[in-house]
């Protein structure tokens, strides 16, 4: 396997994005992250697009052709990746093998992702689908949120996690949010106004939701060979990627406060860049909800089994804490386009592995130059784990 | 941002038609009250949901085996905002169970306050019909009140 580099990001606002159609969005990652690298579409030799609403919350049925045609892309290997809300990360890691293999020497990862094209309650109709079917969805009504609550009454229940605990991952992420010009939401929130707002699924809130959002993101990825070729200033490394995935009934997982596949993709993704938790100096990962982000500091390995509470109590995933996490809103107050998350984080770890955030109250310190991004598809089903290095 | 211009896509109506031929026992079993589960006679590894077929040994020769009633509630969830095709229904409780068999359930919980619902609690695991005709299974409280 060769040594494959971040050539090239670019991330669309994010938010309620009626203003634009599905390839038009697409256009708003892809223009920035080729002018970024510095390249031509015609350079670009393969994609992957990660997007999951394709004929369901969007009209279009293959957004990849037309994403690509749209953006001067036609002609190159194509391909849709479908990981849930992993599938953006499952891009990246189509993308990242192609170049690793030697097929190509440039390849684009691509998230797009259109969910305000239907209603509220057709959204959830589709979303609360992306289970078991069958055994979940059709038999007894379970949405999204209800998977997530699920795990946190069980974790409330197993190691005395509160709903202010929860609130305070939202009103961290909203605080980061609030600076970052591309969020969805970027206004702060309070733990009063989380714990007052309604229930969604008992024990969760609205604000303990992430939104329906729409937005793409673009990364190019190219050999080491073609990166010095192009004299990249600051290529970002692709140190290793780890993957795993989780039964489709709930009922056959063991427990439900941690996501086994989070703590498989970890352990693998850490072995393969040869990198530990602690060495990592920031890190996004899948806040879907607020217990997904607690659960993701102990399934990644930020802190022991039933400690994620205690790490948000005490503002170690803040910036000059023990590890920055979500500290570009996260998918809670930056948005949560599906099929685009999994980009959009790899485009906020290199920024910031570069030094070029946007805002420069939001760039995390960095001490060993690494990355760590923990994407979920699903509640569970997938999970990948991407570390980045300068 | 409602009022953006837009063009109103083609109506599209779906609904599938999920064969249930390999498990229609467990179908039929609801309507009789009970719950069933598979197990696979070769590695006698048990199913539920049922299932026709084994990953375990790849073996298709299963049995039918009825399901105790107790189970020992894992973790649940009171669900407000309900999809489309849930919207005719009142907000509602769903739960996970582990029975002694060791497989777990997931099923309505029925007869419990939210209040009153505690993760380890003990429930009874009831095959039911729905007011609307259909077969499906519940959680439901030991003693009737
Ligand atoms: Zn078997």
């Amino acid at each position: 396997m060769r040594k494959v580099a971040i050539i090239g990001v670019g991330n669309s606002k994010f938010g309620n994005r009626n203003d634009v159609n599905l390839t038009e969005l697409a256009f708003e990652a892809v223009k920035p992250a080729l002018e970024d690298a510095g390249i031509v579409a015609k350079d670009v030799e393969f994609m992957a697009l990660g997007s999951v609403g394709a004929g369901a919350w969007y009209a279009e049925l293959l957004p990849a052709v037309v994403a690509a045609e749209y953006c001067g892309l036609t002609g190159i290997g194509l391909v849709r990746c479908e990981a849930a809300c992993a599938s953006g990360s499952a891009a990246f890691l189509s993308a990242y093998s192609v170049v690793a293999s030697g097929q190509a020497e440039i390849a684009m990862a691509l998230g797009v992702e259109k969910m305000r094209e239907v209603d509220t309650s057709t959204a959830m109709e589709w979303i609360g689908r992306a289970g078991y079917y069958i055994w979940e969805f059709h038999n007894f009504g379970l949405t999204f949120p209800a998977y997530y609550a699920l795990y946190a009454s069980a974790h409330m229940a197993k190691y005395d996690t509160t709903e202010e605990d929860l609130a305070l991952v939202a009103v961290k992420n909203h605080k980061y949010g609030a600076m970052n010009p591309l969020a969805h939401f970027q206004k702060k929130i309070t733990v009063d106004e989380v714990l007052s707002s309604m229930v969604i699924s008992y024990p969760l809130k609205l604000y303990d939701c992430c939104p329906m959002t729409d937005g793409s993101a673009a990364i190019i990825l190219a050999s080491e060979e073609k990166t010095k070729e192009l004299g990249i200033d600051t290529p970002i490394w692709v140190a290793g990627i780890g993957y795993s995935s989780g039964t489709a009934n709930l009922s056959r997982r063991k427990n439900y406060v941690g996501l086994e596949t989070s703590v498989l993709a970890s352990k693998r993704a850490f072995k393969a860049a040869h990198v530990t938790p602690d060495q990592v100096d920031v890190a996004e990962v899948h806040d879907c909800f607020t217990i997904a982000e607690i659960m993701a500091y102990e399934d990644v390995g930020f802190c022991k089994k039933g400690e994620g509470a205690k790490l948000i109590r005490e503002g170690q995933t803040e910036i000059g804490g023990k590890i920055p996490v979500n500290i570009d809103g996260g998918l809670k107050a930056k948005g949560h386009p599906i099929g685009t998350t999994g980009c959009s984080m790899i485009y906020e770890l290199t920024k910031q592995l570069r030094e070029e955030t946007i805002q420069k109250s939001r760039q995390a310190p960095l001490k060993n130059y690494i990355g760590l991004a923990h994407n979920v598809g699903g509640t569970g089903h997938y999970c990948y784990v991407t570390i980045l290095r300068r | 941002m409602a009022s953006m211009p837009s063009l109103k896509s083609r109506e599209i109506k779906i609904v599938h038609n999920m064969p249930i031929s390999k498990t229609l026992p467990f179908w039929e079993g609801l309507k009789q009250g009970k719950v069933l589960a598979t197990k696979c006679k070769k590695c006698e590894t048990l199913y539920f949901p049922p299932s026709a077929d084994c990953p375990n040994c790849l073996s298709s020769d299963m049995e039918w085996i009825e399901l105790s009633d107790e189970a020992e509630i894992e973790t649940f969830t009171h669900v407000v905002i309900r999809p489309t095709s849930f919207q005719q229904y009142k907000p509602y409780t769903v739960a996970i169970g582990r029975l002694k068999e060791g497989v777990k359930v997931l099923a309505w919980l029925t007869g419990f306050k939210l209040s009153q619902i505690k993760v380890g609690m003990k429930v009874k695991l009831t095959a039911k019909i729905t007011p609307e005709g259909n077969p499906t299974y519940a959680f439901t409280p030991f003693e009737e009140k």
